[in-house]
């Protein structure tokens, strides 16, 4: 019997009378890789938020870590790692003062962040920049410290929004093999992406069509149901039935 | 405590990294106070004048003569209707204009004391007082002078008309204008760049979506310009003291804790400017039209509020810095107690109050 870590009942969210994310229900189990996938404008940031905290529902419920999205939003987020494509980092701050900063932020020890920061800095290579400017490293590296950072006080569940945007693919892989490594350490993967090279990579993947889960399967399932020889075609047999346009 | 530690050190390394606008910064006050030092020591050499002679007698010949002989002024023109007055002094030919009263020495003879009249172009506040202290000694001079030898008691009026800038805004009450403008530009301007910055990167997202209060990014936002604020008050106190030889009248403590009312004031307008826009430009472009040019113009720094029309005196009541202005005016240069700044204190309060509603209602609609 596997734990369930996200769990989502009904959820629903309406600005005005455009409703952003509409009646979704899925749950995501512990340790899992849960692909979030959806065009632009399919509501996949919206209900991202909802599940970080960051938004209220409407209607409908929702649980992330064993908390109420609508009501234990602060509980969420001291449990949850956020990684978002247009953030990596600060730019003018050193590699090693932006984990100290996030692990400051998350309340961890300050012997841990330093022994931790050093470890991680190891096993990426990265141990002659602990002091370089961010700003200074290629964008791939960005990424790879931005991740490292989002599951740096190790939460339970970690929210990728397009992590690999504008990303090398032969980087795009080796943050894959990060991911997997955070698996490893029994942290459960919520990621959005366009790729969907990378969707295959997921445990399981949902497709939003106009703020409708319209998909929820392994991405092998949802390939026989659907006849397709990849996740690109599933996808887009799926989004062309979509009637809002992108945002 | 931590948490907010790990981000107050955080706003300072994005201050102290960004080397270019740390300077204009801290060396903005320097660079202003210094410059209307030379203002003021500017001396007056050579100022053209005009005599406007309704009498033409042996007296203000003689007082002509004394004028023109010194080598600060020179005599231009003789002139003969009064509409000359305004011409030479629009083409910006004289600086100032002496008028003789008809019978000018008749009454200095029979009652013992007659008026000349001073029309100074006070479009420059410092050399237009220079230059009347001087003239109107060489008047007084001539008159103790004829007095001593005659025997007679001599009283000559010289009376002083200020075109221009009535008010004659110098540059003692230029400082409090400056601190006015420092404040406001560190503390609204930079605070609501430097919180719109972390929306337009993207990372405000990233930061709602840890443990940290929201209330908790402001603050530690604000923490570093307060400090830099208080670092430039000290600046603009201590050159003013020392290099302008403006006296500070009143207490220090009154001083420095009204500027923190404006401080927060400031604070406050920062705050509610980046909870209204989403880019640094936006952020900079408001807080400029909204907040520098207005306090520049409209808060008594350059253009005494008493010459302005209803309208702008209306507009510019609402300006913290008119308030603020006036406050510090008082206190440093008159040296009056707290409670004569009672009123501007209480108006500051009240926006205070008002902008902290505001600002926490945007604030919250912001985060969903």
């Amino acid at each position: 019997m596997n734990e369930i870590v996200i769990k989502t009942n009904n959820l629903t969210k309406k600005f005005g009378n455009f409703t952003a994310v509409d009646n979704i229900t899925f749950e995501v189990d512990k340790g899992e890789i849960f692909g979030f996938l959806g065009a632009n404008g399919a509501g996949k940031t919206t209900a991202m938020r909802m599940l970080c905290g960051l938004s209220h529902p409407t209607s409908g419920s929702g649980e992330v870590a064993g908390f109420d999205i609508s009501k234990d939003q602060e509980k969420i987020k001291a449990n949850i790692g956020y990684m978002s494509q247009k953030f990596s980092l600060y730019d003018d701050l050193t590699v090693g003062e932006n984990m100290r900063l996030f692990g400051g932020i998350y309340g961890m020890k300050k012997s841990d962040i330093k022994t931790k920061t050093d470890r991680i800095l190891n096993e990426l290579g990265f141990s002659a920049e602990k002091n370089t400017l961010v700003r200074e490293l290629p964008l791939g590296w960005k990424q790879k410290l931005a991740f490292s950072v989002s599951i740096f006080h190790s939460p339970k569940i970690v929210f990728l929004d397009e992590p690999t945007g504008g990303v090398d693919p032969i980087t795009r892989r080796q943050f894959w093999e990060m991911i997997y490594e955070a698996v490893n350490d029994d942290i459960t993967v919520f990621v959005t992406t366009h790729y969907m090279d990378e969707a295959e990579y997921c445990d399981r993947v949902s497709i939003m069509v106009d703020g409708r889960i319209e998909a929820l399967d392994t991405p092998k399932e949802l390939k026989r149901q659907t006849n397709s020889q990849n996740m690109d075609e599933v996808f887009q047999k799926f989004a062309r039935t979509a009637t809002r346009s992108a945002d | 405590m931590k948490q907010f530690l790990a981000f107050v050190k955080k706003e300072f390394y994005h201050i102290f990294r960004d080397t270019r606008t740390m300077l204009i910064l801290l060396g903005m006050p320097i660079v202003q106070i210094i410059l209307f030092g030379f203002a003021i020591t500017t001396e007056v050499k050579d100022s053209r004048f005009a005599v406007y002679d309704l009498s033409k007698d042996a007296v203000t010949q003689q007082i002509i003569q004394k004028l023109q002989s010194n080598n600060y002024f020179t005599l231009v023109e003789d002139i003969n209707s009064p509409d000359r007055i305004e011409e030479l002094m629009k083409a910006g030919k004289v600086s100032m204009v002496v008028i003789f009263d008809a019978d000018f020495e008749a009454d200095l003879l029979h009652i013992g004391e007659a008026s000349v009249q001073l029309i100074v172009d006070a479009t420059d506040p410092n050399q237009a007082t220079t230059m009347t202290n001087y003239a109107t000694s060489i008047i007084t001079e001539y008159g103790q002078e004829t007095a001593a030898l005659t025997n007679t008691r001599f009283l000559i009026n010289p009376q002083t008309r200020m075109l221009y800038n009535p008010q004659m805004e110098g540059a003692y009450n230029f400082v409090p204008g400056v601190m006015g403008l420092i404040l406001m530009l560190i503390c609204a301007m930079m605070t609501s760049i430097a919180i719109v910055r972390e929306k337009e990167r993207g990372s405000m997202e990233v930061l709602l979506a840890s443990p940290v209060r929201p209330l908790f990014i402001i603050i530690a936002k604000a923490v570093p310009y307060f400090i830099l604020s208080v670092v430039n008050l000290i600046t603009i106190l201590l050159l003013s003291y020392f290099v302008l030889k403006v006296p500070i009248a009143g207490s220090l403590i009154l001083i420095f804790s009204e500027s923190f009312l404006f401080i927060l004031v400031a604070l406050l307008l920062g705050l509610l400017i980046s909870n209204l826009v989403q880019t640094q430009v936006a952020a900079m472009l408001i807080s400029g039209m909204a907040l520098m040019m207005p306090t520049m113009l409209l808060s008594g720094m350059m253009f005494p509020i008493e010459s302005m029309p209803a309208v702008l005196q209306w507009i510019s009541s609402i300006m913290p810095a008119r308030w603020y202005i006036e406050m510090i005016r008082k206190l440093m240069i008159q040296g009056v107690d707290g409670i004569y700044v009672m009123k501007e204190f209480a108006i500051l309060t009240a926006m205070i109050l008002v902008l902290l509603g505001v600002c926490l209602k945007t604030f919250k609609n912001r985060l969903e």
